[in-house]
Parts: C-alpha cells; sequence; structure tokens
C-alpha cells in the first residue's frame, strides 16, 4: 500500500492557482524532503495532505484513505509556533495532546511514559514542568515535534520542523528524523536536509518537480554552492 | 438578617464555582468578546420572557442558546468578520430587549433588576438552578478538560487527533450561555463579563498549570463575592458594582505583581 499518493492536484484559494497539476507517490517508511520559495505552495500542499484543505481538483490519499479519514496517523509539526503562549499550560501537557483520541477522555499511564520518552529523545525532559510562555522558541519547537512524536504516527508531516533551531539541535534533530522508521514529509529552507538520506525531493513552486534522491548523487563531501544545487532541482529538463 | 445573607453566600458560592471553570476556559480560549456579545445579548431573552409573561430564566436560556450557536458559527466560518459581527449581535440582542420591553407595560422596573442584578435577593429556586448549573461545568470540565485545554492552545491539531472540534467549540458556547443564565439574577447581564474574567486573569499569574488557575480563580472570585455582599449589606448599596469595584481593584493589584 501507497503511504501518500497524490494525483494531480489542483488548488486555488480564490482565482489564483497555488498548486497545478501535482502528483506524487510516497511509498511505506519513505522519507520525502520538499524545498522551495517563500509563498511556493508547500504549507498548502502540507494543509491538503493533512486535510485541512480539500482540492479544487485531483485526488489525494494516505494510506488508501481520503486525508480527513487519515488524520490519526498522521503526526504533525505545524510551522508558526505562534499559537497562544499566554495560557496557564506546561510543557508536559502539550506532548500528551498526541495522545488525544476519539472516544478516550483521560490519559493512562502508558500515554505519559510514551510522552516521557519523546520528551527525553527530544531533550526537554527537564523542562516538562514548565510554562510554555517561559520557553525559548527553539525550545517550542522541541515541544511540537515531541508531542507529534507521541502520536506514535505512521506518517510524520513536519513544516520547517527546525526554523528556529540552532545549528547543533539542527543536526539533532535530522539525526533523529533520519532514524525514524516511518513515512516522514519535511519542509525545509535548509539544504542541509537534501544531504541526508532522503528517497525524495519535491521542489514546489505552484507546479511540483519530483526527485528521486538516490539518483541525484548529490555530492556528500564536496564543496557545493545552495543556489546552483537548488536550480539545478528545479531545472524542468534535468533528464531524471 | 443571617438568613439574607446565608442565602447569598450560599450563592456566591456556588456562582464562584461556575466562575472558576467557565471564567478560565473564556480567558484561555480569548472569548472575552463573544461572552459580552452573549451576556448583552441575552437582553433579548429576558424582554421576550417578560412580553409573554413566561418565565425570564427559561425564555432567556433559550435565546442566549441560540446567540451561542450563532457566534459559534460566526467564529468558526466567519473568522474575518469575527469582530464586527460579535458587535452586532451584541446591539441586536439588546434592541430586540427593549423593543419587547416598550410593548409591555409596567415592566420596567423589573427589567433594570436584571441589568445589575442582585445577590441579596436571590431565593431557593435560584439557588437550585445555579447548583444544577455547577454540576453540569463541574462534570464537563472533568471529562472534558484534556480536551478544551488542547483546544485553546492548538485547535487544528487537536481535529487532527479526530475530535470534532466544532462541536467542542459550541459546547464551550452552550456552557457559557447557561452559566450567564444562571447568574443573571445574582449579578445582572451588564457586569458579567467583568465578574467572570476578571478572577482567572488573575488567577492565571499565580498558576503553571490549568487545573490551577480554574481552583484558584473560584477562590478568588469567592473573596470578590463575599466581601461585596458583606459591604453591601451593611452600607444598603447595590452588591454587583461593589463586587466590581473590589474584583477590579484586586486586578489591579495583581498587575503589579509583574514588575
Ligand atoms: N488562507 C489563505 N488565503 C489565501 N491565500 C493564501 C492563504 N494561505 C496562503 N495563501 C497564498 O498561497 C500561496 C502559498 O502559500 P504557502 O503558505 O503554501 O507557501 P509556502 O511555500 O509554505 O511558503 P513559506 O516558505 O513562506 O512558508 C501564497 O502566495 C500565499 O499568499
Ligand atoms: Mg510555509
Amino acid at each position: 500500500m501507497k503511504a501518500v499518493e497524490v494525483k494531480h492536484l489542483y488548488f486555488r484559494y480564490s482565482r489564483e492557482w497555488i498548486l497545478e497539476d501535482v502528483s506524487l507517490e510516497l511509498e511505506d517508511k519513505e522519507f520525502l524532503a520538499i524545498i522551495g520559495p517563500n509563498g511556493g505552495g508547500k504549507t498548502t500542499f502540507l494543509r491538503i495532505l493533512l486535510g485541512f484543505l480539500k482540492p479544487t481538483k485531483g485526488e489525494v490519499k494516505i494510506y488508501n484513505k481520503p486525508p480527513n479519514k487519515a488524520s490519526y496517523l498522521i503526526g504533525y509539526v505545524p510551522q508558526y509556533t505562534t499559537f497562544s503562549t499566554d495560557i496557564p499550560i506546561v510543557v508536559e501537557d502539550i506532548v500528551l495532546q498526541g495522545r488525544l483520541r476519539k472516544g478516550k477522555f483521560f490519559y493512562t499511564k502508558e500515554d505519559k511514559k510514551i510522552a516521557y520518552e519523546k520528551m527525553e529523545i527530544l531533550g526537554i525532559l527537564h523542562l516538562k514542568d514548565k510554562k510554555i510562555k517561559n520557553l525559548s522558541g527553539g525550545e517550542r519547537q522541541k515541544v511540537l515535534i515531541a508531542r507529534a512524536l507521541s502520536v506514535e504516527p505512521k506518517i510524520l508531516i513536519m513544516d520547517e520542523p527546525t526554523s528556529a533551531i540552532d545549528i547543533k539541535g539542527q543536526n539533532e534533530i535530522l539525526n533523529l528524523i533520519e532514524s525514524l522508521e516511518l513515512t516522514r514529509i519535511v519542509v525545509s529552507h535548509d539544504v542541509k536536509i537534501l544531504f541526508r538520506k532522503v528517497d525524495k525531493i519535491a521542489y514546489i513552486n505552484k507546479r511540483a518537480i519530483i526527485h528521486e534522491a538516490p539518483q541525484l548523487n548529490i555530492p556528500k563531501d564536496r564543496h557545493f554552492c545552495e543556489v546552483e544545487l537548488i536550480d539545478f532541482l528545479k531545472g524542468e529538463e534535468c533528464g531524471i | 438578617m443571617w438568613d439574607l445573607i446565608n442565602t447569598s453566600i450560599y450563592a456566591g458560592i456556588l456562582l464562584s464555582i461556575a466562575i472558576g471553570i467557565i471564567g478560565s476556559l473564556i480567558v484561555v480560549n480569548k472569548a472575552t468578546s463573544i461572552t459580552g456579545s452573549i451576556a448583552h445579548g441575552s437582553f433579548g431573552g429576558i424582554g421576550i420572557g417578560l412580553y409573554l409573561g413566561v418565565s425570564v430564566i427559561v425564555s432567556t436560556l433559550f435565546f442566549t442558546i441560540l446567540l451561542a450557536i450563532v457566534l459559534g458559527v460566526v467564529s468558526l466560518y466567519f473568522q474575518d468578520r469575527k469582530d464586527s459581527l460579535i458587535g452586532v449581535i451584541w446591539a441586536l440582542g439588546m434592541s430586540v430587549g427593549i423593543i419587547f420591553l416598550n410593548l409591555t407595560s409596567g415592566y420596567q422596573a423589573d427589567a433594570l433588576s436584571y441589568l445589575f442584578g442582585n445577590i441579596l435577593l436571590v431565593g431557593d429556586s435560584d439557588l437550585k438552578f445555579m447548583a444544577i448549573t455547577d454540576l453540569v461545568l463541574i462534570f464537563s470540565i472533568v471529562f472534558l478538560y484534556n480536551r478544551f485545554l488542547a483546544m485553546s492552545y492548538d485547535i487544528e491539531f487537536l481535529r487532527l487527533r479526530g475530535i470534532n472540534v466544532s462541536l467542542l467549540y459550541f459546547y464551550f458556547l452552550i456552557l457559557t450561555s447557561i452559566t450567564i443564565v444562571m447568574s443573571v439574577r445574582a449579578i445582572g447581564i451588564i457586569l458579567i463579563l467583568a465578574l467572570f474574567t476578571i478572577p482567572p486573569l488573575i488567577a492565571e499569574k499565580f498558576t503553571k498549570k490549568f487545573y490551577q488557575t480554574i481552583i484558584l480563580s473560584s477562590i478568588i472570585a469567592f473573596i470578590f463575592i463575599a466581601s461585596g455582599i458583606l459591604i453591601s449589606y451593611y452600607y444598603d448599596l447595590s452588591p454587583t458594582p461593589i463586587i466590581v469595584l473590589i474584583a477590579s481593584f484586586g486586578l489591579f493589584l495583581s498587575m503589579l505583581k509583574r514588575s
């Protein structure tokens, strides 16, 4: 069963197309990196996969289900961490939200164990009783990643998960994402992600250009120029 | 005399529990203006009740729940125009109330008592209604605590977890309406907003977890209400404005804490 199937997807908010004829397939446990310019439609694309937006045309399936029926399989890290921080809520409360389920009202011991495990992995266990208001931007991002992992998802969807995190932390989180045995879709403005064990790379700017990563042979050890690399990835006739 | 004070202190306890729960939810969900709109708009229900000669509590309950549903639709589906629509519904409800009062002869003075309430005058049947509302609120917050907290932090994530967030939000607004109606006799509709939101605003500063905020706001609300009752009784003043004055002073004091 394919993890993600997108066929001839078109999307617009009003008159102008934001996504045009996007097709993409992802196998179970594959790692897809999405890059592209600001306003290119990356977040919009993710929000369609999450079922928050309906395609204007085309078909989207997540593990053979329409997105709104597959949401329980998804762990999601949103792009912006700017939602209400001035509420009385501590890190542990937020990470536990990954354990919420339909028809379940209270967290179990098992839920707490999983949440603690994920906080440990992200190195934020010592912050568990801290109010979200008193955390730095990078720490908040780690909280959201821990929350997404607490879902124990089949597919992890992350929208620039490391934009506020320092270089060392970024590497640690990329290592972590790389090591996870589940389907992963990560949007990033940081080309470092392309040097990871990604299976596919999508360059999204209204239209999407999909590359099979292993065939690209991106030099992993030599000096490279980021701009040229991006130019190469968006070149329509790169023949790959 | 002690009977009078006793009953109003009981009312104060029941009211404080409700304020602790619903007030905290209103504050963390940033639903202050929606609550103001329902509270003031509920005057329409009061006018209709007096005009028809039916129980004002019942007519107001129906009317505020209707307003809550309209406001729920507005805030879930008309985000962009939310602000103005909230103001419109606020004014619309009050206008309906005034028009029906014009059509009703001899009830004007009665109407005033609904605007500011009087906790010294609540009766046993009011206490019963308040107690039932408290039970509904306590039951709801116990079962829905995790959901409400998640809703106030990140509603999209909650939706992704397969939880019907629209339903949850409507339920929250309906609980708010019921709580407003239960408070009408005791504190009226004009000053409800201040009394619902000031205790949680203070409590939030001193608590880390949401349940602590709820408990502390209940205690703070009770201190305000009880002292308001005693002062207004001995000096023969309207209790609601006194309570609001004390609460505002408390809020002012708590704001000094930050610096
Ligand atoms: N709710 C909306 N209503 C109308 N237009 C929108 C809405 N959200 C986004 N857009 C438009 O859709 C386009 C794509 O936006 P999107 O957020 O998907 O870009 P992105 O690739 O994620 O950009 P970034 O790298 O800055 O995060 C933009 O031109 C934006 O103006
Ligand atoms: Mg984006």
